[in-house]
């Protein structure tokens, strides 16, 4: 069995043992990218849609690289100027992609849950690339991915989660990864941004940035969701820079070295200074390269066909 | 069940299939062995260690996963497989590549290896070295330039390689 899953929906349904799966996958597609072909011919008989309810600049092109570096053919499809503004439900959209014989969807959506209504109606392998303030997958398994990349191994290891954890949907499948995986978890922040009894999930929380800094092996410091939240929930971006944004003094006055780690796309100033960010001690870039390995990883192991019987 | 190469008639045939390559390469000069993954490895492994022995020379050695390249990775009943490892740490361009397996048998398997083979480089040549030819049940025409030994089966049978390394004996059997 390739994984214990047909759809990547959420970390949540993932057994321990797909994560390694997906990654012992991943090292050996990033070996191909690192070659002067960097390019394979295994998907060369699928075709993938990339389906964006939802604005993404980095995770779209990593799919897609992932995509056409397996040789699949790629259709991508963007809500804004589609036929969703005029009034098309999510379904039809979907089945009339699928109608054009594509056998994968990648889908972002900015309603929660929707992958999962998705796979309950349609026979094509779906791939959540986030949606709403749930889970974004492969963020968290090309963190995590990185992490073990950097530190060795991921199990044992503290690693802290800072910032916007209430609207961040990396932060959600960053927990449910890394603890399948057995790190230590942090989250940090303020007060009005870590929901409340996330410690149910097994995180430690803590509201000092400075001690969860101390605390940590790698910090994965998380973007302020701006176009998430309708109510001040802190005074200004100023302050919250001031208070919980991380710079490279914080980082040099610590007793060792941590990892620095972003997701993107970077508010510079906010939650991290660029001399942190560009600092030594980030693996932001590696990040991005290690996505596209994850990505290609996660749509091959995926990519194994089914019966072709549509659901009832 | 019937045993093809116990020990000892294994041991002599590695030797002579090292001889053969040595016949044909001498100083082993722009020449490198690749072997297939995952279960050629334990052929090629042996083989690198015994030309080292017998030349006195490292002779450059990588390992090649095909599972990307495969031409049933959507076949029907196929599961989709973790890959092994590829760890080709040397250029191949205009190189002489012996490519290694254990078993040939419908041929696809080194079909495969070529493709995977040429997105290193262009080699200069290839040739193919196995123990076990499992002739008459080829789907591609591919040929052996080096055979341990030649088998006539028909496809219900299954040829096993088993190394002291990891199953405690060498031996090669035909199980019905």
């Amino acid at each position: 069995m390739a994984l214990s899953v047909k759809h990547l929906l959420g970390i949540k349904e993932l057994q321990t043992e797909d994560i390694h799966r997906i990654f012992r996958t991943a090292d050996n597609f990033k070996q191909v990218l690192q070659r002067q072909i960097k390019k394979v011919p295994t998907l060369r008989d699928t075709t993938i849609a990339n389906v964006f309810f939802e604005n993404s600049t980095r995770t779209r092109i990593s799919f897609e690289l992932a995509e056409r570096r397996l040789s699949a053919d790629v259709v991508n499809f963007s809500a804004s100027g589609s036929s969703v503004s005029k009034g098309e439900t999510l379904i039809d959209t979907v089945n009339n992609i699928l109608a054009m014989k594509v056998d994968m969807v990648v889908m972002r959506h900015s309603a929660s849950g929707a992958p999962w209504f998705l796979a309950n109606h349609i026979d094509a392998s779906i791939i959540n690339a986030g949606d709403g303030i749930n889970e974004h997958p492969t963020q968290a398994l090309l963190d995590a991915f990185s992490i073990r990349e950097r530190l060795g191994d991921v199990k044992g290891k503290r690693i802290a989660i800072i910032g916007d954890i209430m609207h961040s949907r990396v932060a959600l499948s960053n927990i449910y990864c890394l603890s399948k995986l057995g790190a230590e978890i942090m989250v940090a922040g303020p007060p009005t941004l870590i929901p409340k009894h996330i410690e149910g999930m097994g995180v430690k929380v803590e509201y000092d940035v400075k001690k969860a800094l101390m605390w940590c092996d790698a910090a994965n410091v998380l973007r302020i969701q701006l176009e998430r939240q309708h109510k001040p929930l802190f005074s200004t971006l100023r302050e919250y820079g001031l208070y919980y944004g991380i710079n490279k003094h914080m980082l040099d006055a610590l007793e060792r070295e941590i990892v620095i780690m972003h997701p993107g796309p970077i508010n510079r100033g906010v939650e991290l200074s660029s001399d942190a960010a560009d600092s030594k001690q980030s693996i932001i870039l590696d990040q991005v390269e290690n996505g596209v390995a994850i990505r290609m990883a996660v749509l091959y192991l995926l990519s194994g066909r089914s019966s072709g019987e549509l659901p009832e | 069940m019937k045993t093809l190469l116990d020990t000892k008639q294994l041991d002599i045939t590695l030797h002579r299939l090292a001889h053969q390559l040595i016949e044909n390469h001498l100083q082993f000069k722009d020449t490198v062995i690749i072997g297939i993954q995952p279960r050629g490895v334990w052929l090629s492994d042996r083989m690198a260690e015994l030309l080292g022995r017998i030349t006195g020379q490292k002779i450059p050695y990588g390992k090649l996963d095909i599972t990307f390249y495969r031409d049933d990775v959507h076949q029907a009943g196929q599961e989709m497989n973790v890959p092994s490892q590829t760890d080709v740490p040397f250029s191949i361009e205009d190189k002489n590549v012996i490519l290694i397996d254990d078993v040939l048998h419908t041929g696809r398997t080194i079909r495969s290896a070529m493709d995977a083979l040429i997105d290193f480089g262009r080699p200069k040549g290839v040739e193919l070295l196995v123990l076990i030819d499992r002739r008459f049940s080829r789907e591609l025409p591919i040929q052996p330039d080096y055979v341990g030994q030649t088998v006539d089966t028909i496809i219900t049978q299954k040829v096993k390689v088993y190394w002291n390394e990891k199953d405690g004996k060498d031996e090669v059997v035909l199980i019905d």
